[in-house]
């Protein structure tokens, strides 16, 4: 059976919140039957304050999906709308003392009916409108449609370098042949899983004492640059990014478009860092501008 | 409360009997059976005797014609990889849309290799259509493999009827019989059967021994090469103790073959009458008439099996579930899904395997157990209102996308 953690056996044996709830003012459905996960969330929203009063939800779905979904309502009661947006799938999982890799899907679906919900209160029309292929890595719920623009996007080469920009194949490894075989249907071969000298050098980027120490005006430049090299990509997906803040390791970059919020959110920021670290020659670390409100 | 273990086709519990039986063979007896030593001429003799055991049990015709190894999935590599090397012009191999993964795999992987793999479909009930079997049989096809009996629903497949026609063809013949071994009276000689998987640990012995039947004069060629073990076909010192267990299970397994079709299988049939009595929208998967006598596949609609072994393992209740959510997939597994079953139904299903060591009692306990658990998810799920399914379910639940 599931390591699972005890918060997460607790919230599935005795579940917060679950039924309809009655006079709830926006509700979000995702998932379906036959994904084998549904997760309807209702919320009873104060129209005044903007504060969720109540939230119900009904699962169908596997011990962790009812977890996630017990959990989710108990994250976002007394929050206001906008601040329940900020709960990313993460914090779900972190209120649970984690959950397998293979069930963090869970947590990404309590995230997207919480954004559907929100869309219905405010009268808006949620969609997720990614083309779905075949499911690749269960783990992180990634289909061959996104590695294989993912792949094309960013001219990846082996199997590690699609784990770093899409997750897939991070957790029991059981899809990295999977993986592959979307890399030999792009490039029509497989390359060593060796990385290429040249990214080599980048992945170790304090080792190489030959780069000169950039200014601070020059490091900002070079971000900038190499943000105006990925952008064309973006807009070729209808996003599109801009540099907001830089602190230290940190750069707080605000995603737009088709990108915003959306399950390549966190893939588009894990392949922008992967470009920055290559062009600084140092490790740095990319977080939605949502991030810096937080703190 | 005790424990109630009802995950039989998972694996079962080594008999005290075999356990016993093995215990030597990890200290006064740890010889080398190759070795030409008393140590090791000991351990060759029980070997020996443990081998026509398991040939007892199968109704081989010759002792040599088994062959032990390490595992059914051993087993049934060997038989498709053997087939195919032997017989290198001929690069189609016939199965089923049900095996196990063992099988399909593997066919999915020579597939990829350029063999064509010939799966054949399944009816409502599990059953394969034997006009399209018979239509697909020609002198390409290097080997027929059918699973005797599915493992998640128990639905037996008519192997000796395909195995007759394959012969006729001159087409060689595979069964995985990991499920029917101890189940099933099987009496190789009087078959045309080539070759069966059978695996140790589903009949009370221990795991990681199996064992390949290789009818004699098949063309074979071994997996593993090396030493001269099992007369060149499986190089590998011998697992002398499991092999010596094993022997014992399959005296044991022929003892209670008598019991497994009465006493298990009504015990089975209480358990399944019991539960559908007190549950509604359930029902039983697979094909009720050709079934193994031990295995219920049970499916409670509307909602999703994790859920309800999670809730059964805490009342000390061990079942398996159907839908795959337990392997980390978000699919119904390709038995329910190939059957056809609905996917309100298959991501619900349960299923429970006997054996001999279970009780009356035991079954009792688990009907009073699985209504409220079914009542308790489904109270839980947007597809179910008060005491029925929503009306119209597909369209009560609208998702923004699906
Ligand atoms: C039908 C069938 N074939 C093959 C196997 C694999 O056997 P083993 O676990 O010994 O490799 C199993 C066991 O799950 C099975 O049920
Ligand atoms: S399926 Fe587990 S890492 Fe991809």
């Amino acid at each position: 059976m599931w390591d699972y953690s005890e918060k997460v056996r607790e919230h599935f044996f005795n579940p917060r919140n679950s039924g309809p709830l009655d006079n709830a003012n926006g509700t979000g459905d995702v998932g379906s039957i036959k994904c084998g996960d549904a997760l309807r969330l209702m919320l009873k929203v104060n129209p005044e304050s903007e504060i969720i009063e109540d939230a119900h939800f009904q699962t169908f779905g596997c011990g962790s999906a009812i977890a996630s979904s017990s959990a989710l309502t108990e994250i976002i009661k007394g929050k206001t709308v906008d601040e329940a947006l900020k709960v990313s799938n993460q914090d779900i999982a972190d209120y649970l003392d984690g959950l397998p890799p293979e069930k963090m899907h869970c947590s990404v679906m309590g995230r997207e009916a919480l954004q559907a919900a929100v869309a219905n209160y405010r009268g808006e029309v949620w969609s997720d409108d990614h083309e779905e292929g075949d499911l690749v890595c269960k783990c992180f719920a990634i289909d061959a449609v996104m590695i294989e623009d993912t792949v094309r996007a960013n001219g990846l080469r082996t199997r590690e370098e699609v784990t770093n920009f899409t997750k897939a194949g991070g957790g029991c490894s059981a899809c990295h042949e999977k993986i592959e075989d979307v890399l030999i249907a792009v490039n029509g071969r497989l390359y060593n899983s060796e990385p290429t000298p040249k990214k080599a050098a980048a992945a170790m980027p304090s080792e190489s004492p030959v780069k000169p120490k950039l200014t601070n005006y020059q490091r900002i430049r070079k971000i900038e640059d190499t943000l105006e090299a990925i952008r064309p990509m973006l807009q070729r997906d209808h996003g599109d990014v801009t540099l907001v803040e830089v602190e230290g390791k940190k750069i707080y970059v605000a995603l737009s478009g088709a990108c915003q919020g959306c399950q390549m959110e966190s893939a588009t920021l894990g392949g922008i860092q992967h470009k920055l670290v290559e062009a600084l020659g140092e490790l740095v670390q990319v977080l939605p501008v949502g991030a810096l409100a937080n703190h | 409360m005790k424990p109630i273990y009802m995950d039989n086709n998972a694996t079962t519990a080594c008999d005290p009997a075999v356990v016993e039986a093995m215990l030597p063979f990890f200290t006064e007896q740890f010889g080398n059976a190759s070795s030409i030593h008393s140590f090791g001429a000991q351990v060759g003799k029980a070997l020996k005797e443990a081998r026509i055991k398991v040939q007892n049990l199968l109704g081989a015709a010759h002792d040599s014609e088994i062959v032990f190894n390490s595992c059914g999935t051993e087993s049934d590599s060997t038989a498709i990889l053997s087939a195919i090397r032997a017989q290198p012009e001929r690069r189609t191999i016939i199965t089923t849309v049900v095996e196990h993964p063992a099988i399909l795999t593997l066919c999915d992987q020579l597939e990829k290799e350029g063999y064509v793999v010939h799966k054949l479909k399944v009816s409502k009930k599990g059953r394969v259509d034997l006009d399209e079997y018979k239509s697909l049989l020609n002198d390409r096809v290097a080997i027929v493999s059918i699973m005797w009996a599915n493992n998640e629903t128990g639905t037996i497949f008519p192997v000796e009827e395909m195995a007759e026609m394959a012969h006729e063809k001159g087409i060689m013949f595979h069964t995985d019989a990991v499920q029917a071994v101890g189940k099933l009276a099987i009496d190789l000689k009087t078959t045309k059967i080539d070759m069966l998987s059978l695996s140790g640990h589903k009949l009370h012995a221990p795991k990681g021994i199996g064992v390949l039947y290789l009818r004699r004069n098949t063309r074979f060629r071994p997996l593993l090469r090396g030493g001269h073990q099992e007369r060149g076909r499986r190089a590998g010192t011998e697992n002398s103790a499991a092999i010596v267990g094993l022997g014992v299970a399959c005296d044991l397994a022929q003892q209670h073959m008598e019991a497994e079709n009465t006493t298990v299988k009504r015990l089975r049939d209480r358990l399944e009458r019991g539960i559908l009595a007190k549950v509604k929208n359930a029902f039983v998967n697979g094909d009720t008439l050709y079934r193994l006598p031990n295995t219920a596949s049970i499916a409670f609609e509307y909602v999703e099996g994790e859920g309800i072994l999670l809730l059964l393992n805490r009342q000390g209740i061990a079942a398996s579930s159907g839908s795959a959510c337990t392997s980390g997939s978000l699919e119904p597994s390709h038995v329910m899904r190939a059957m056809g079953i609905p996917y309100t139904a298959a991501h619900g299903t349960i299923r429970f395997s006997l054996s001999r060591y279970n009780t009356a009692e035991e079954v009792d306990r688990v009907i009073a157990a699985v209504p409220p658990i079914i009542a308790q998810l489904r109270k839980l799920s947007p597809y179910w209102s008060g005491e029925g399914p929503v009306a119209n379910p597909d369209q009560a639940f609208k998702p923004e996308y699906a």
